[in-house]
């Protein structure tokens, strides 16, 4: 998957965890969790929801570098199959 | 029709799980039942095999209502020797719908009760439904109609529609959801008022230092798919349960002037749904899971609670309540107990903050537990006894992933 079609998985996973978000406004650079307000489930669920779709497992250690669109996006990339 | 809920007198069958001659076990999803609050899944008390359905989907009734019978305790028994265990119906007025008269009134929102049925006995036929939704409307409700975004089908009145009748829809919040969470925001209000009301409430904190489940989580999660990671919010929750059975006076209830003391710890975790409203689904016999079975529950009900099917006995009368902030919330929590129960013990945001060891200050996770208790049921005392206690097991997590005391 290219970077494009990654962003669209990421903002898919999150609109089923936050459906009534307008996630056309979400800043690319702002965390997640904060923008949307995203509790330790909802971040669970957005973990597996991206592995169950993308393969890509997302350990603890990284949660800081999916915090925000653009690092999860790029982590995703860097780490797809 | 269970009671799921101590303000619940009246529940409707949305779907029934089971048919006349299956075999059904404790705990198996018998039907999904409409609370106002909530679509509930009741689940089965007993062993058996189902003998009547005796109210229809889409009916209304009120609790203590028999809704199905059970034959002989088990197959074999049953078929041996069938003996209907309960036959006895308090019939209120029950009205049979065939489900094409229902599926189109409900597409159509038309309450059949209010229906005059043409058929033999009374029966709603399709054309009674039909004609209902043909009614006259005056231009200005058809004017306001638009302008509100008003589905004029769901508009209840007696004769034409007129514009005060739309006006009523379009003031209030016209949609189930809504309706249920404007219902839940009311005996929300209603419970907490009574609260504040009738319970003298007393207030502690204790900041709890979370180095070790910190440790012993990293090294828990490492390798672990997602779905199986625990979060800091299930080791804490798994602390309180275990601490509420070492100190009295927290887990239980205010009943006729007296402490009752709960034998198990029935955990209530306050579960706020996005869009607004809060449930509080039950965790019961919190202190006998381990951590990972409290993961697994915390993580059901969580989202049992959010996609509206909580199960009926996730909704029995909690002996504790605990509300957390969750990551994104305030350093502390300081609640409002549930009557009839004693305590409601707060969860903080886990966060780093500077802490003083052994003389040095460092940055280390920490969160902030507080107690709202009643002051009937206990004093300072135990409720400091109790926080420490919780923090106590917070210090050695790894001695929670074995089975709790039961």
């Amino acid at each position: 998957m290219n970077e494009n079609e990654l962003r669209a998985v990421v903002l898919d996973v999150l609109g089923q965890i936050a459906p009534e978000a307008d996630l056309g406004d979400l800043d690319p650079s702002g965390q997640l969790q904060e923008e949307l307000d995203l509790d330790s489930i909802n971040f669970l669920d957005f973990v597996s929801g991206l592995h169950d779709r993308t393969g890509v497992d997302i350990p603890e250690r990284a949660y800081p570098e999916v915090a925000t669109l653009t690092g999860c996006v790029q982590y995703l990339h860097a780490h797809a199959a | 029709m269970p009671s799921l809920g101590a303000d619940m007198d009246a529940g409707t069958i949305v779907e029934w799980k089971v048919h006349p001659g299956d075999v059904v076990h404790r705990g198996d999803i018998l039907a999904v039942i409409d609370t106002d609050k909530a679509d509930i899944d009741a689940e089965s008390f007993e062993e058996g095999v189902i003998g009547e359905l005796l109210v229809g989907e889409g009916e209304k009734v009120p609790v203590g209502t028999v809704l199905a019978t059970f034959l002989g305790a088990d197959v074999a028994q049953a078929t041996a020797a069938p003996i209907p265990e309960v036959v006895e119906v308090p019939a209120p007025e029950q009205r049979v719908f065939s489900p094409l008269v229902r599926h189109l009134a409900e597409r159509e929102h038309v309450d059949l009760h209010t229906v005059h049925g043409s058929g033999p006995g009374g029966a709603i036929r399709r054309a009674d439904v039909e004609a209902m939704t043909r009614r006259r409307v005056s231009p200005r409700a058809r004017r306001l109609a638009a302008a509100h975004g008003v589905d004029l089908a769901g508009v209840p009145a007696t004769g034409p529609i007129t514009g005060a009748d739309v006006e009523a829809v379009a003031g209030r919040a016209p949609t189930r959801t809504e309706d249920r969470q404007q219902t839940m925001q009311q005996r929300t209000a209603a419970l907490m008022e009574r609260s504040n009301r009738e319970i003298p409430h007393y207030y502690l904190a204790l900041d709890c230092e979370l180095s070790s489940v910190i440790a012993w989580l990293d090294e828990r999660n490492t390798g672990v798919a997602p779905r199986e990671r625990v979060v800091p919010g299930a080791v804490i929750l798994a602390a309180i349960s275990r601490a509420a059975m070492e100190v009295r006076g927290f887990n239980g209830w205010w009943q006729d002037g007296a402490y009752v003391e709960s034998p198990t710890v029935q955990l209530g975790c306050v579960v706020a749904l996005r869009g607004g409203g809060l449930l509080v689904p039950v965790i019961a016999a919190a202190e006998t899971l381990t951590v990972a079975e409290t993961m697994a529950a915390m993580y059901g009900s969580v989202e049992r609670a959010r996609s509206g099917r909580l199960r009926s006995s996730e909704l029995v009368q909690p002996s504790i309540t605990v509300s957390s902030l969750g990551d994104q919330g305030a350093d502390a929590v300081y609640g409002v107990i549930y009557p009839p129960q004693v305590a409601l013990v707060g969860v903080g945001r886990v966060g780093e903050r500077a802490w003083a060891r052994d003389g040095l200050i460092g940055a280390r996770p920490v969160v902030r537990l507080t107690l709202a208790a009643d002051h009937r049921a206990s004093d300072g005392h135990q409720g400091s006894r109790f926080l420490r206690a919780i923090e106590r097991w917070l210090r050695d997590p790894a001695t929670m992933d074995t089975k709790g005391q039961s």
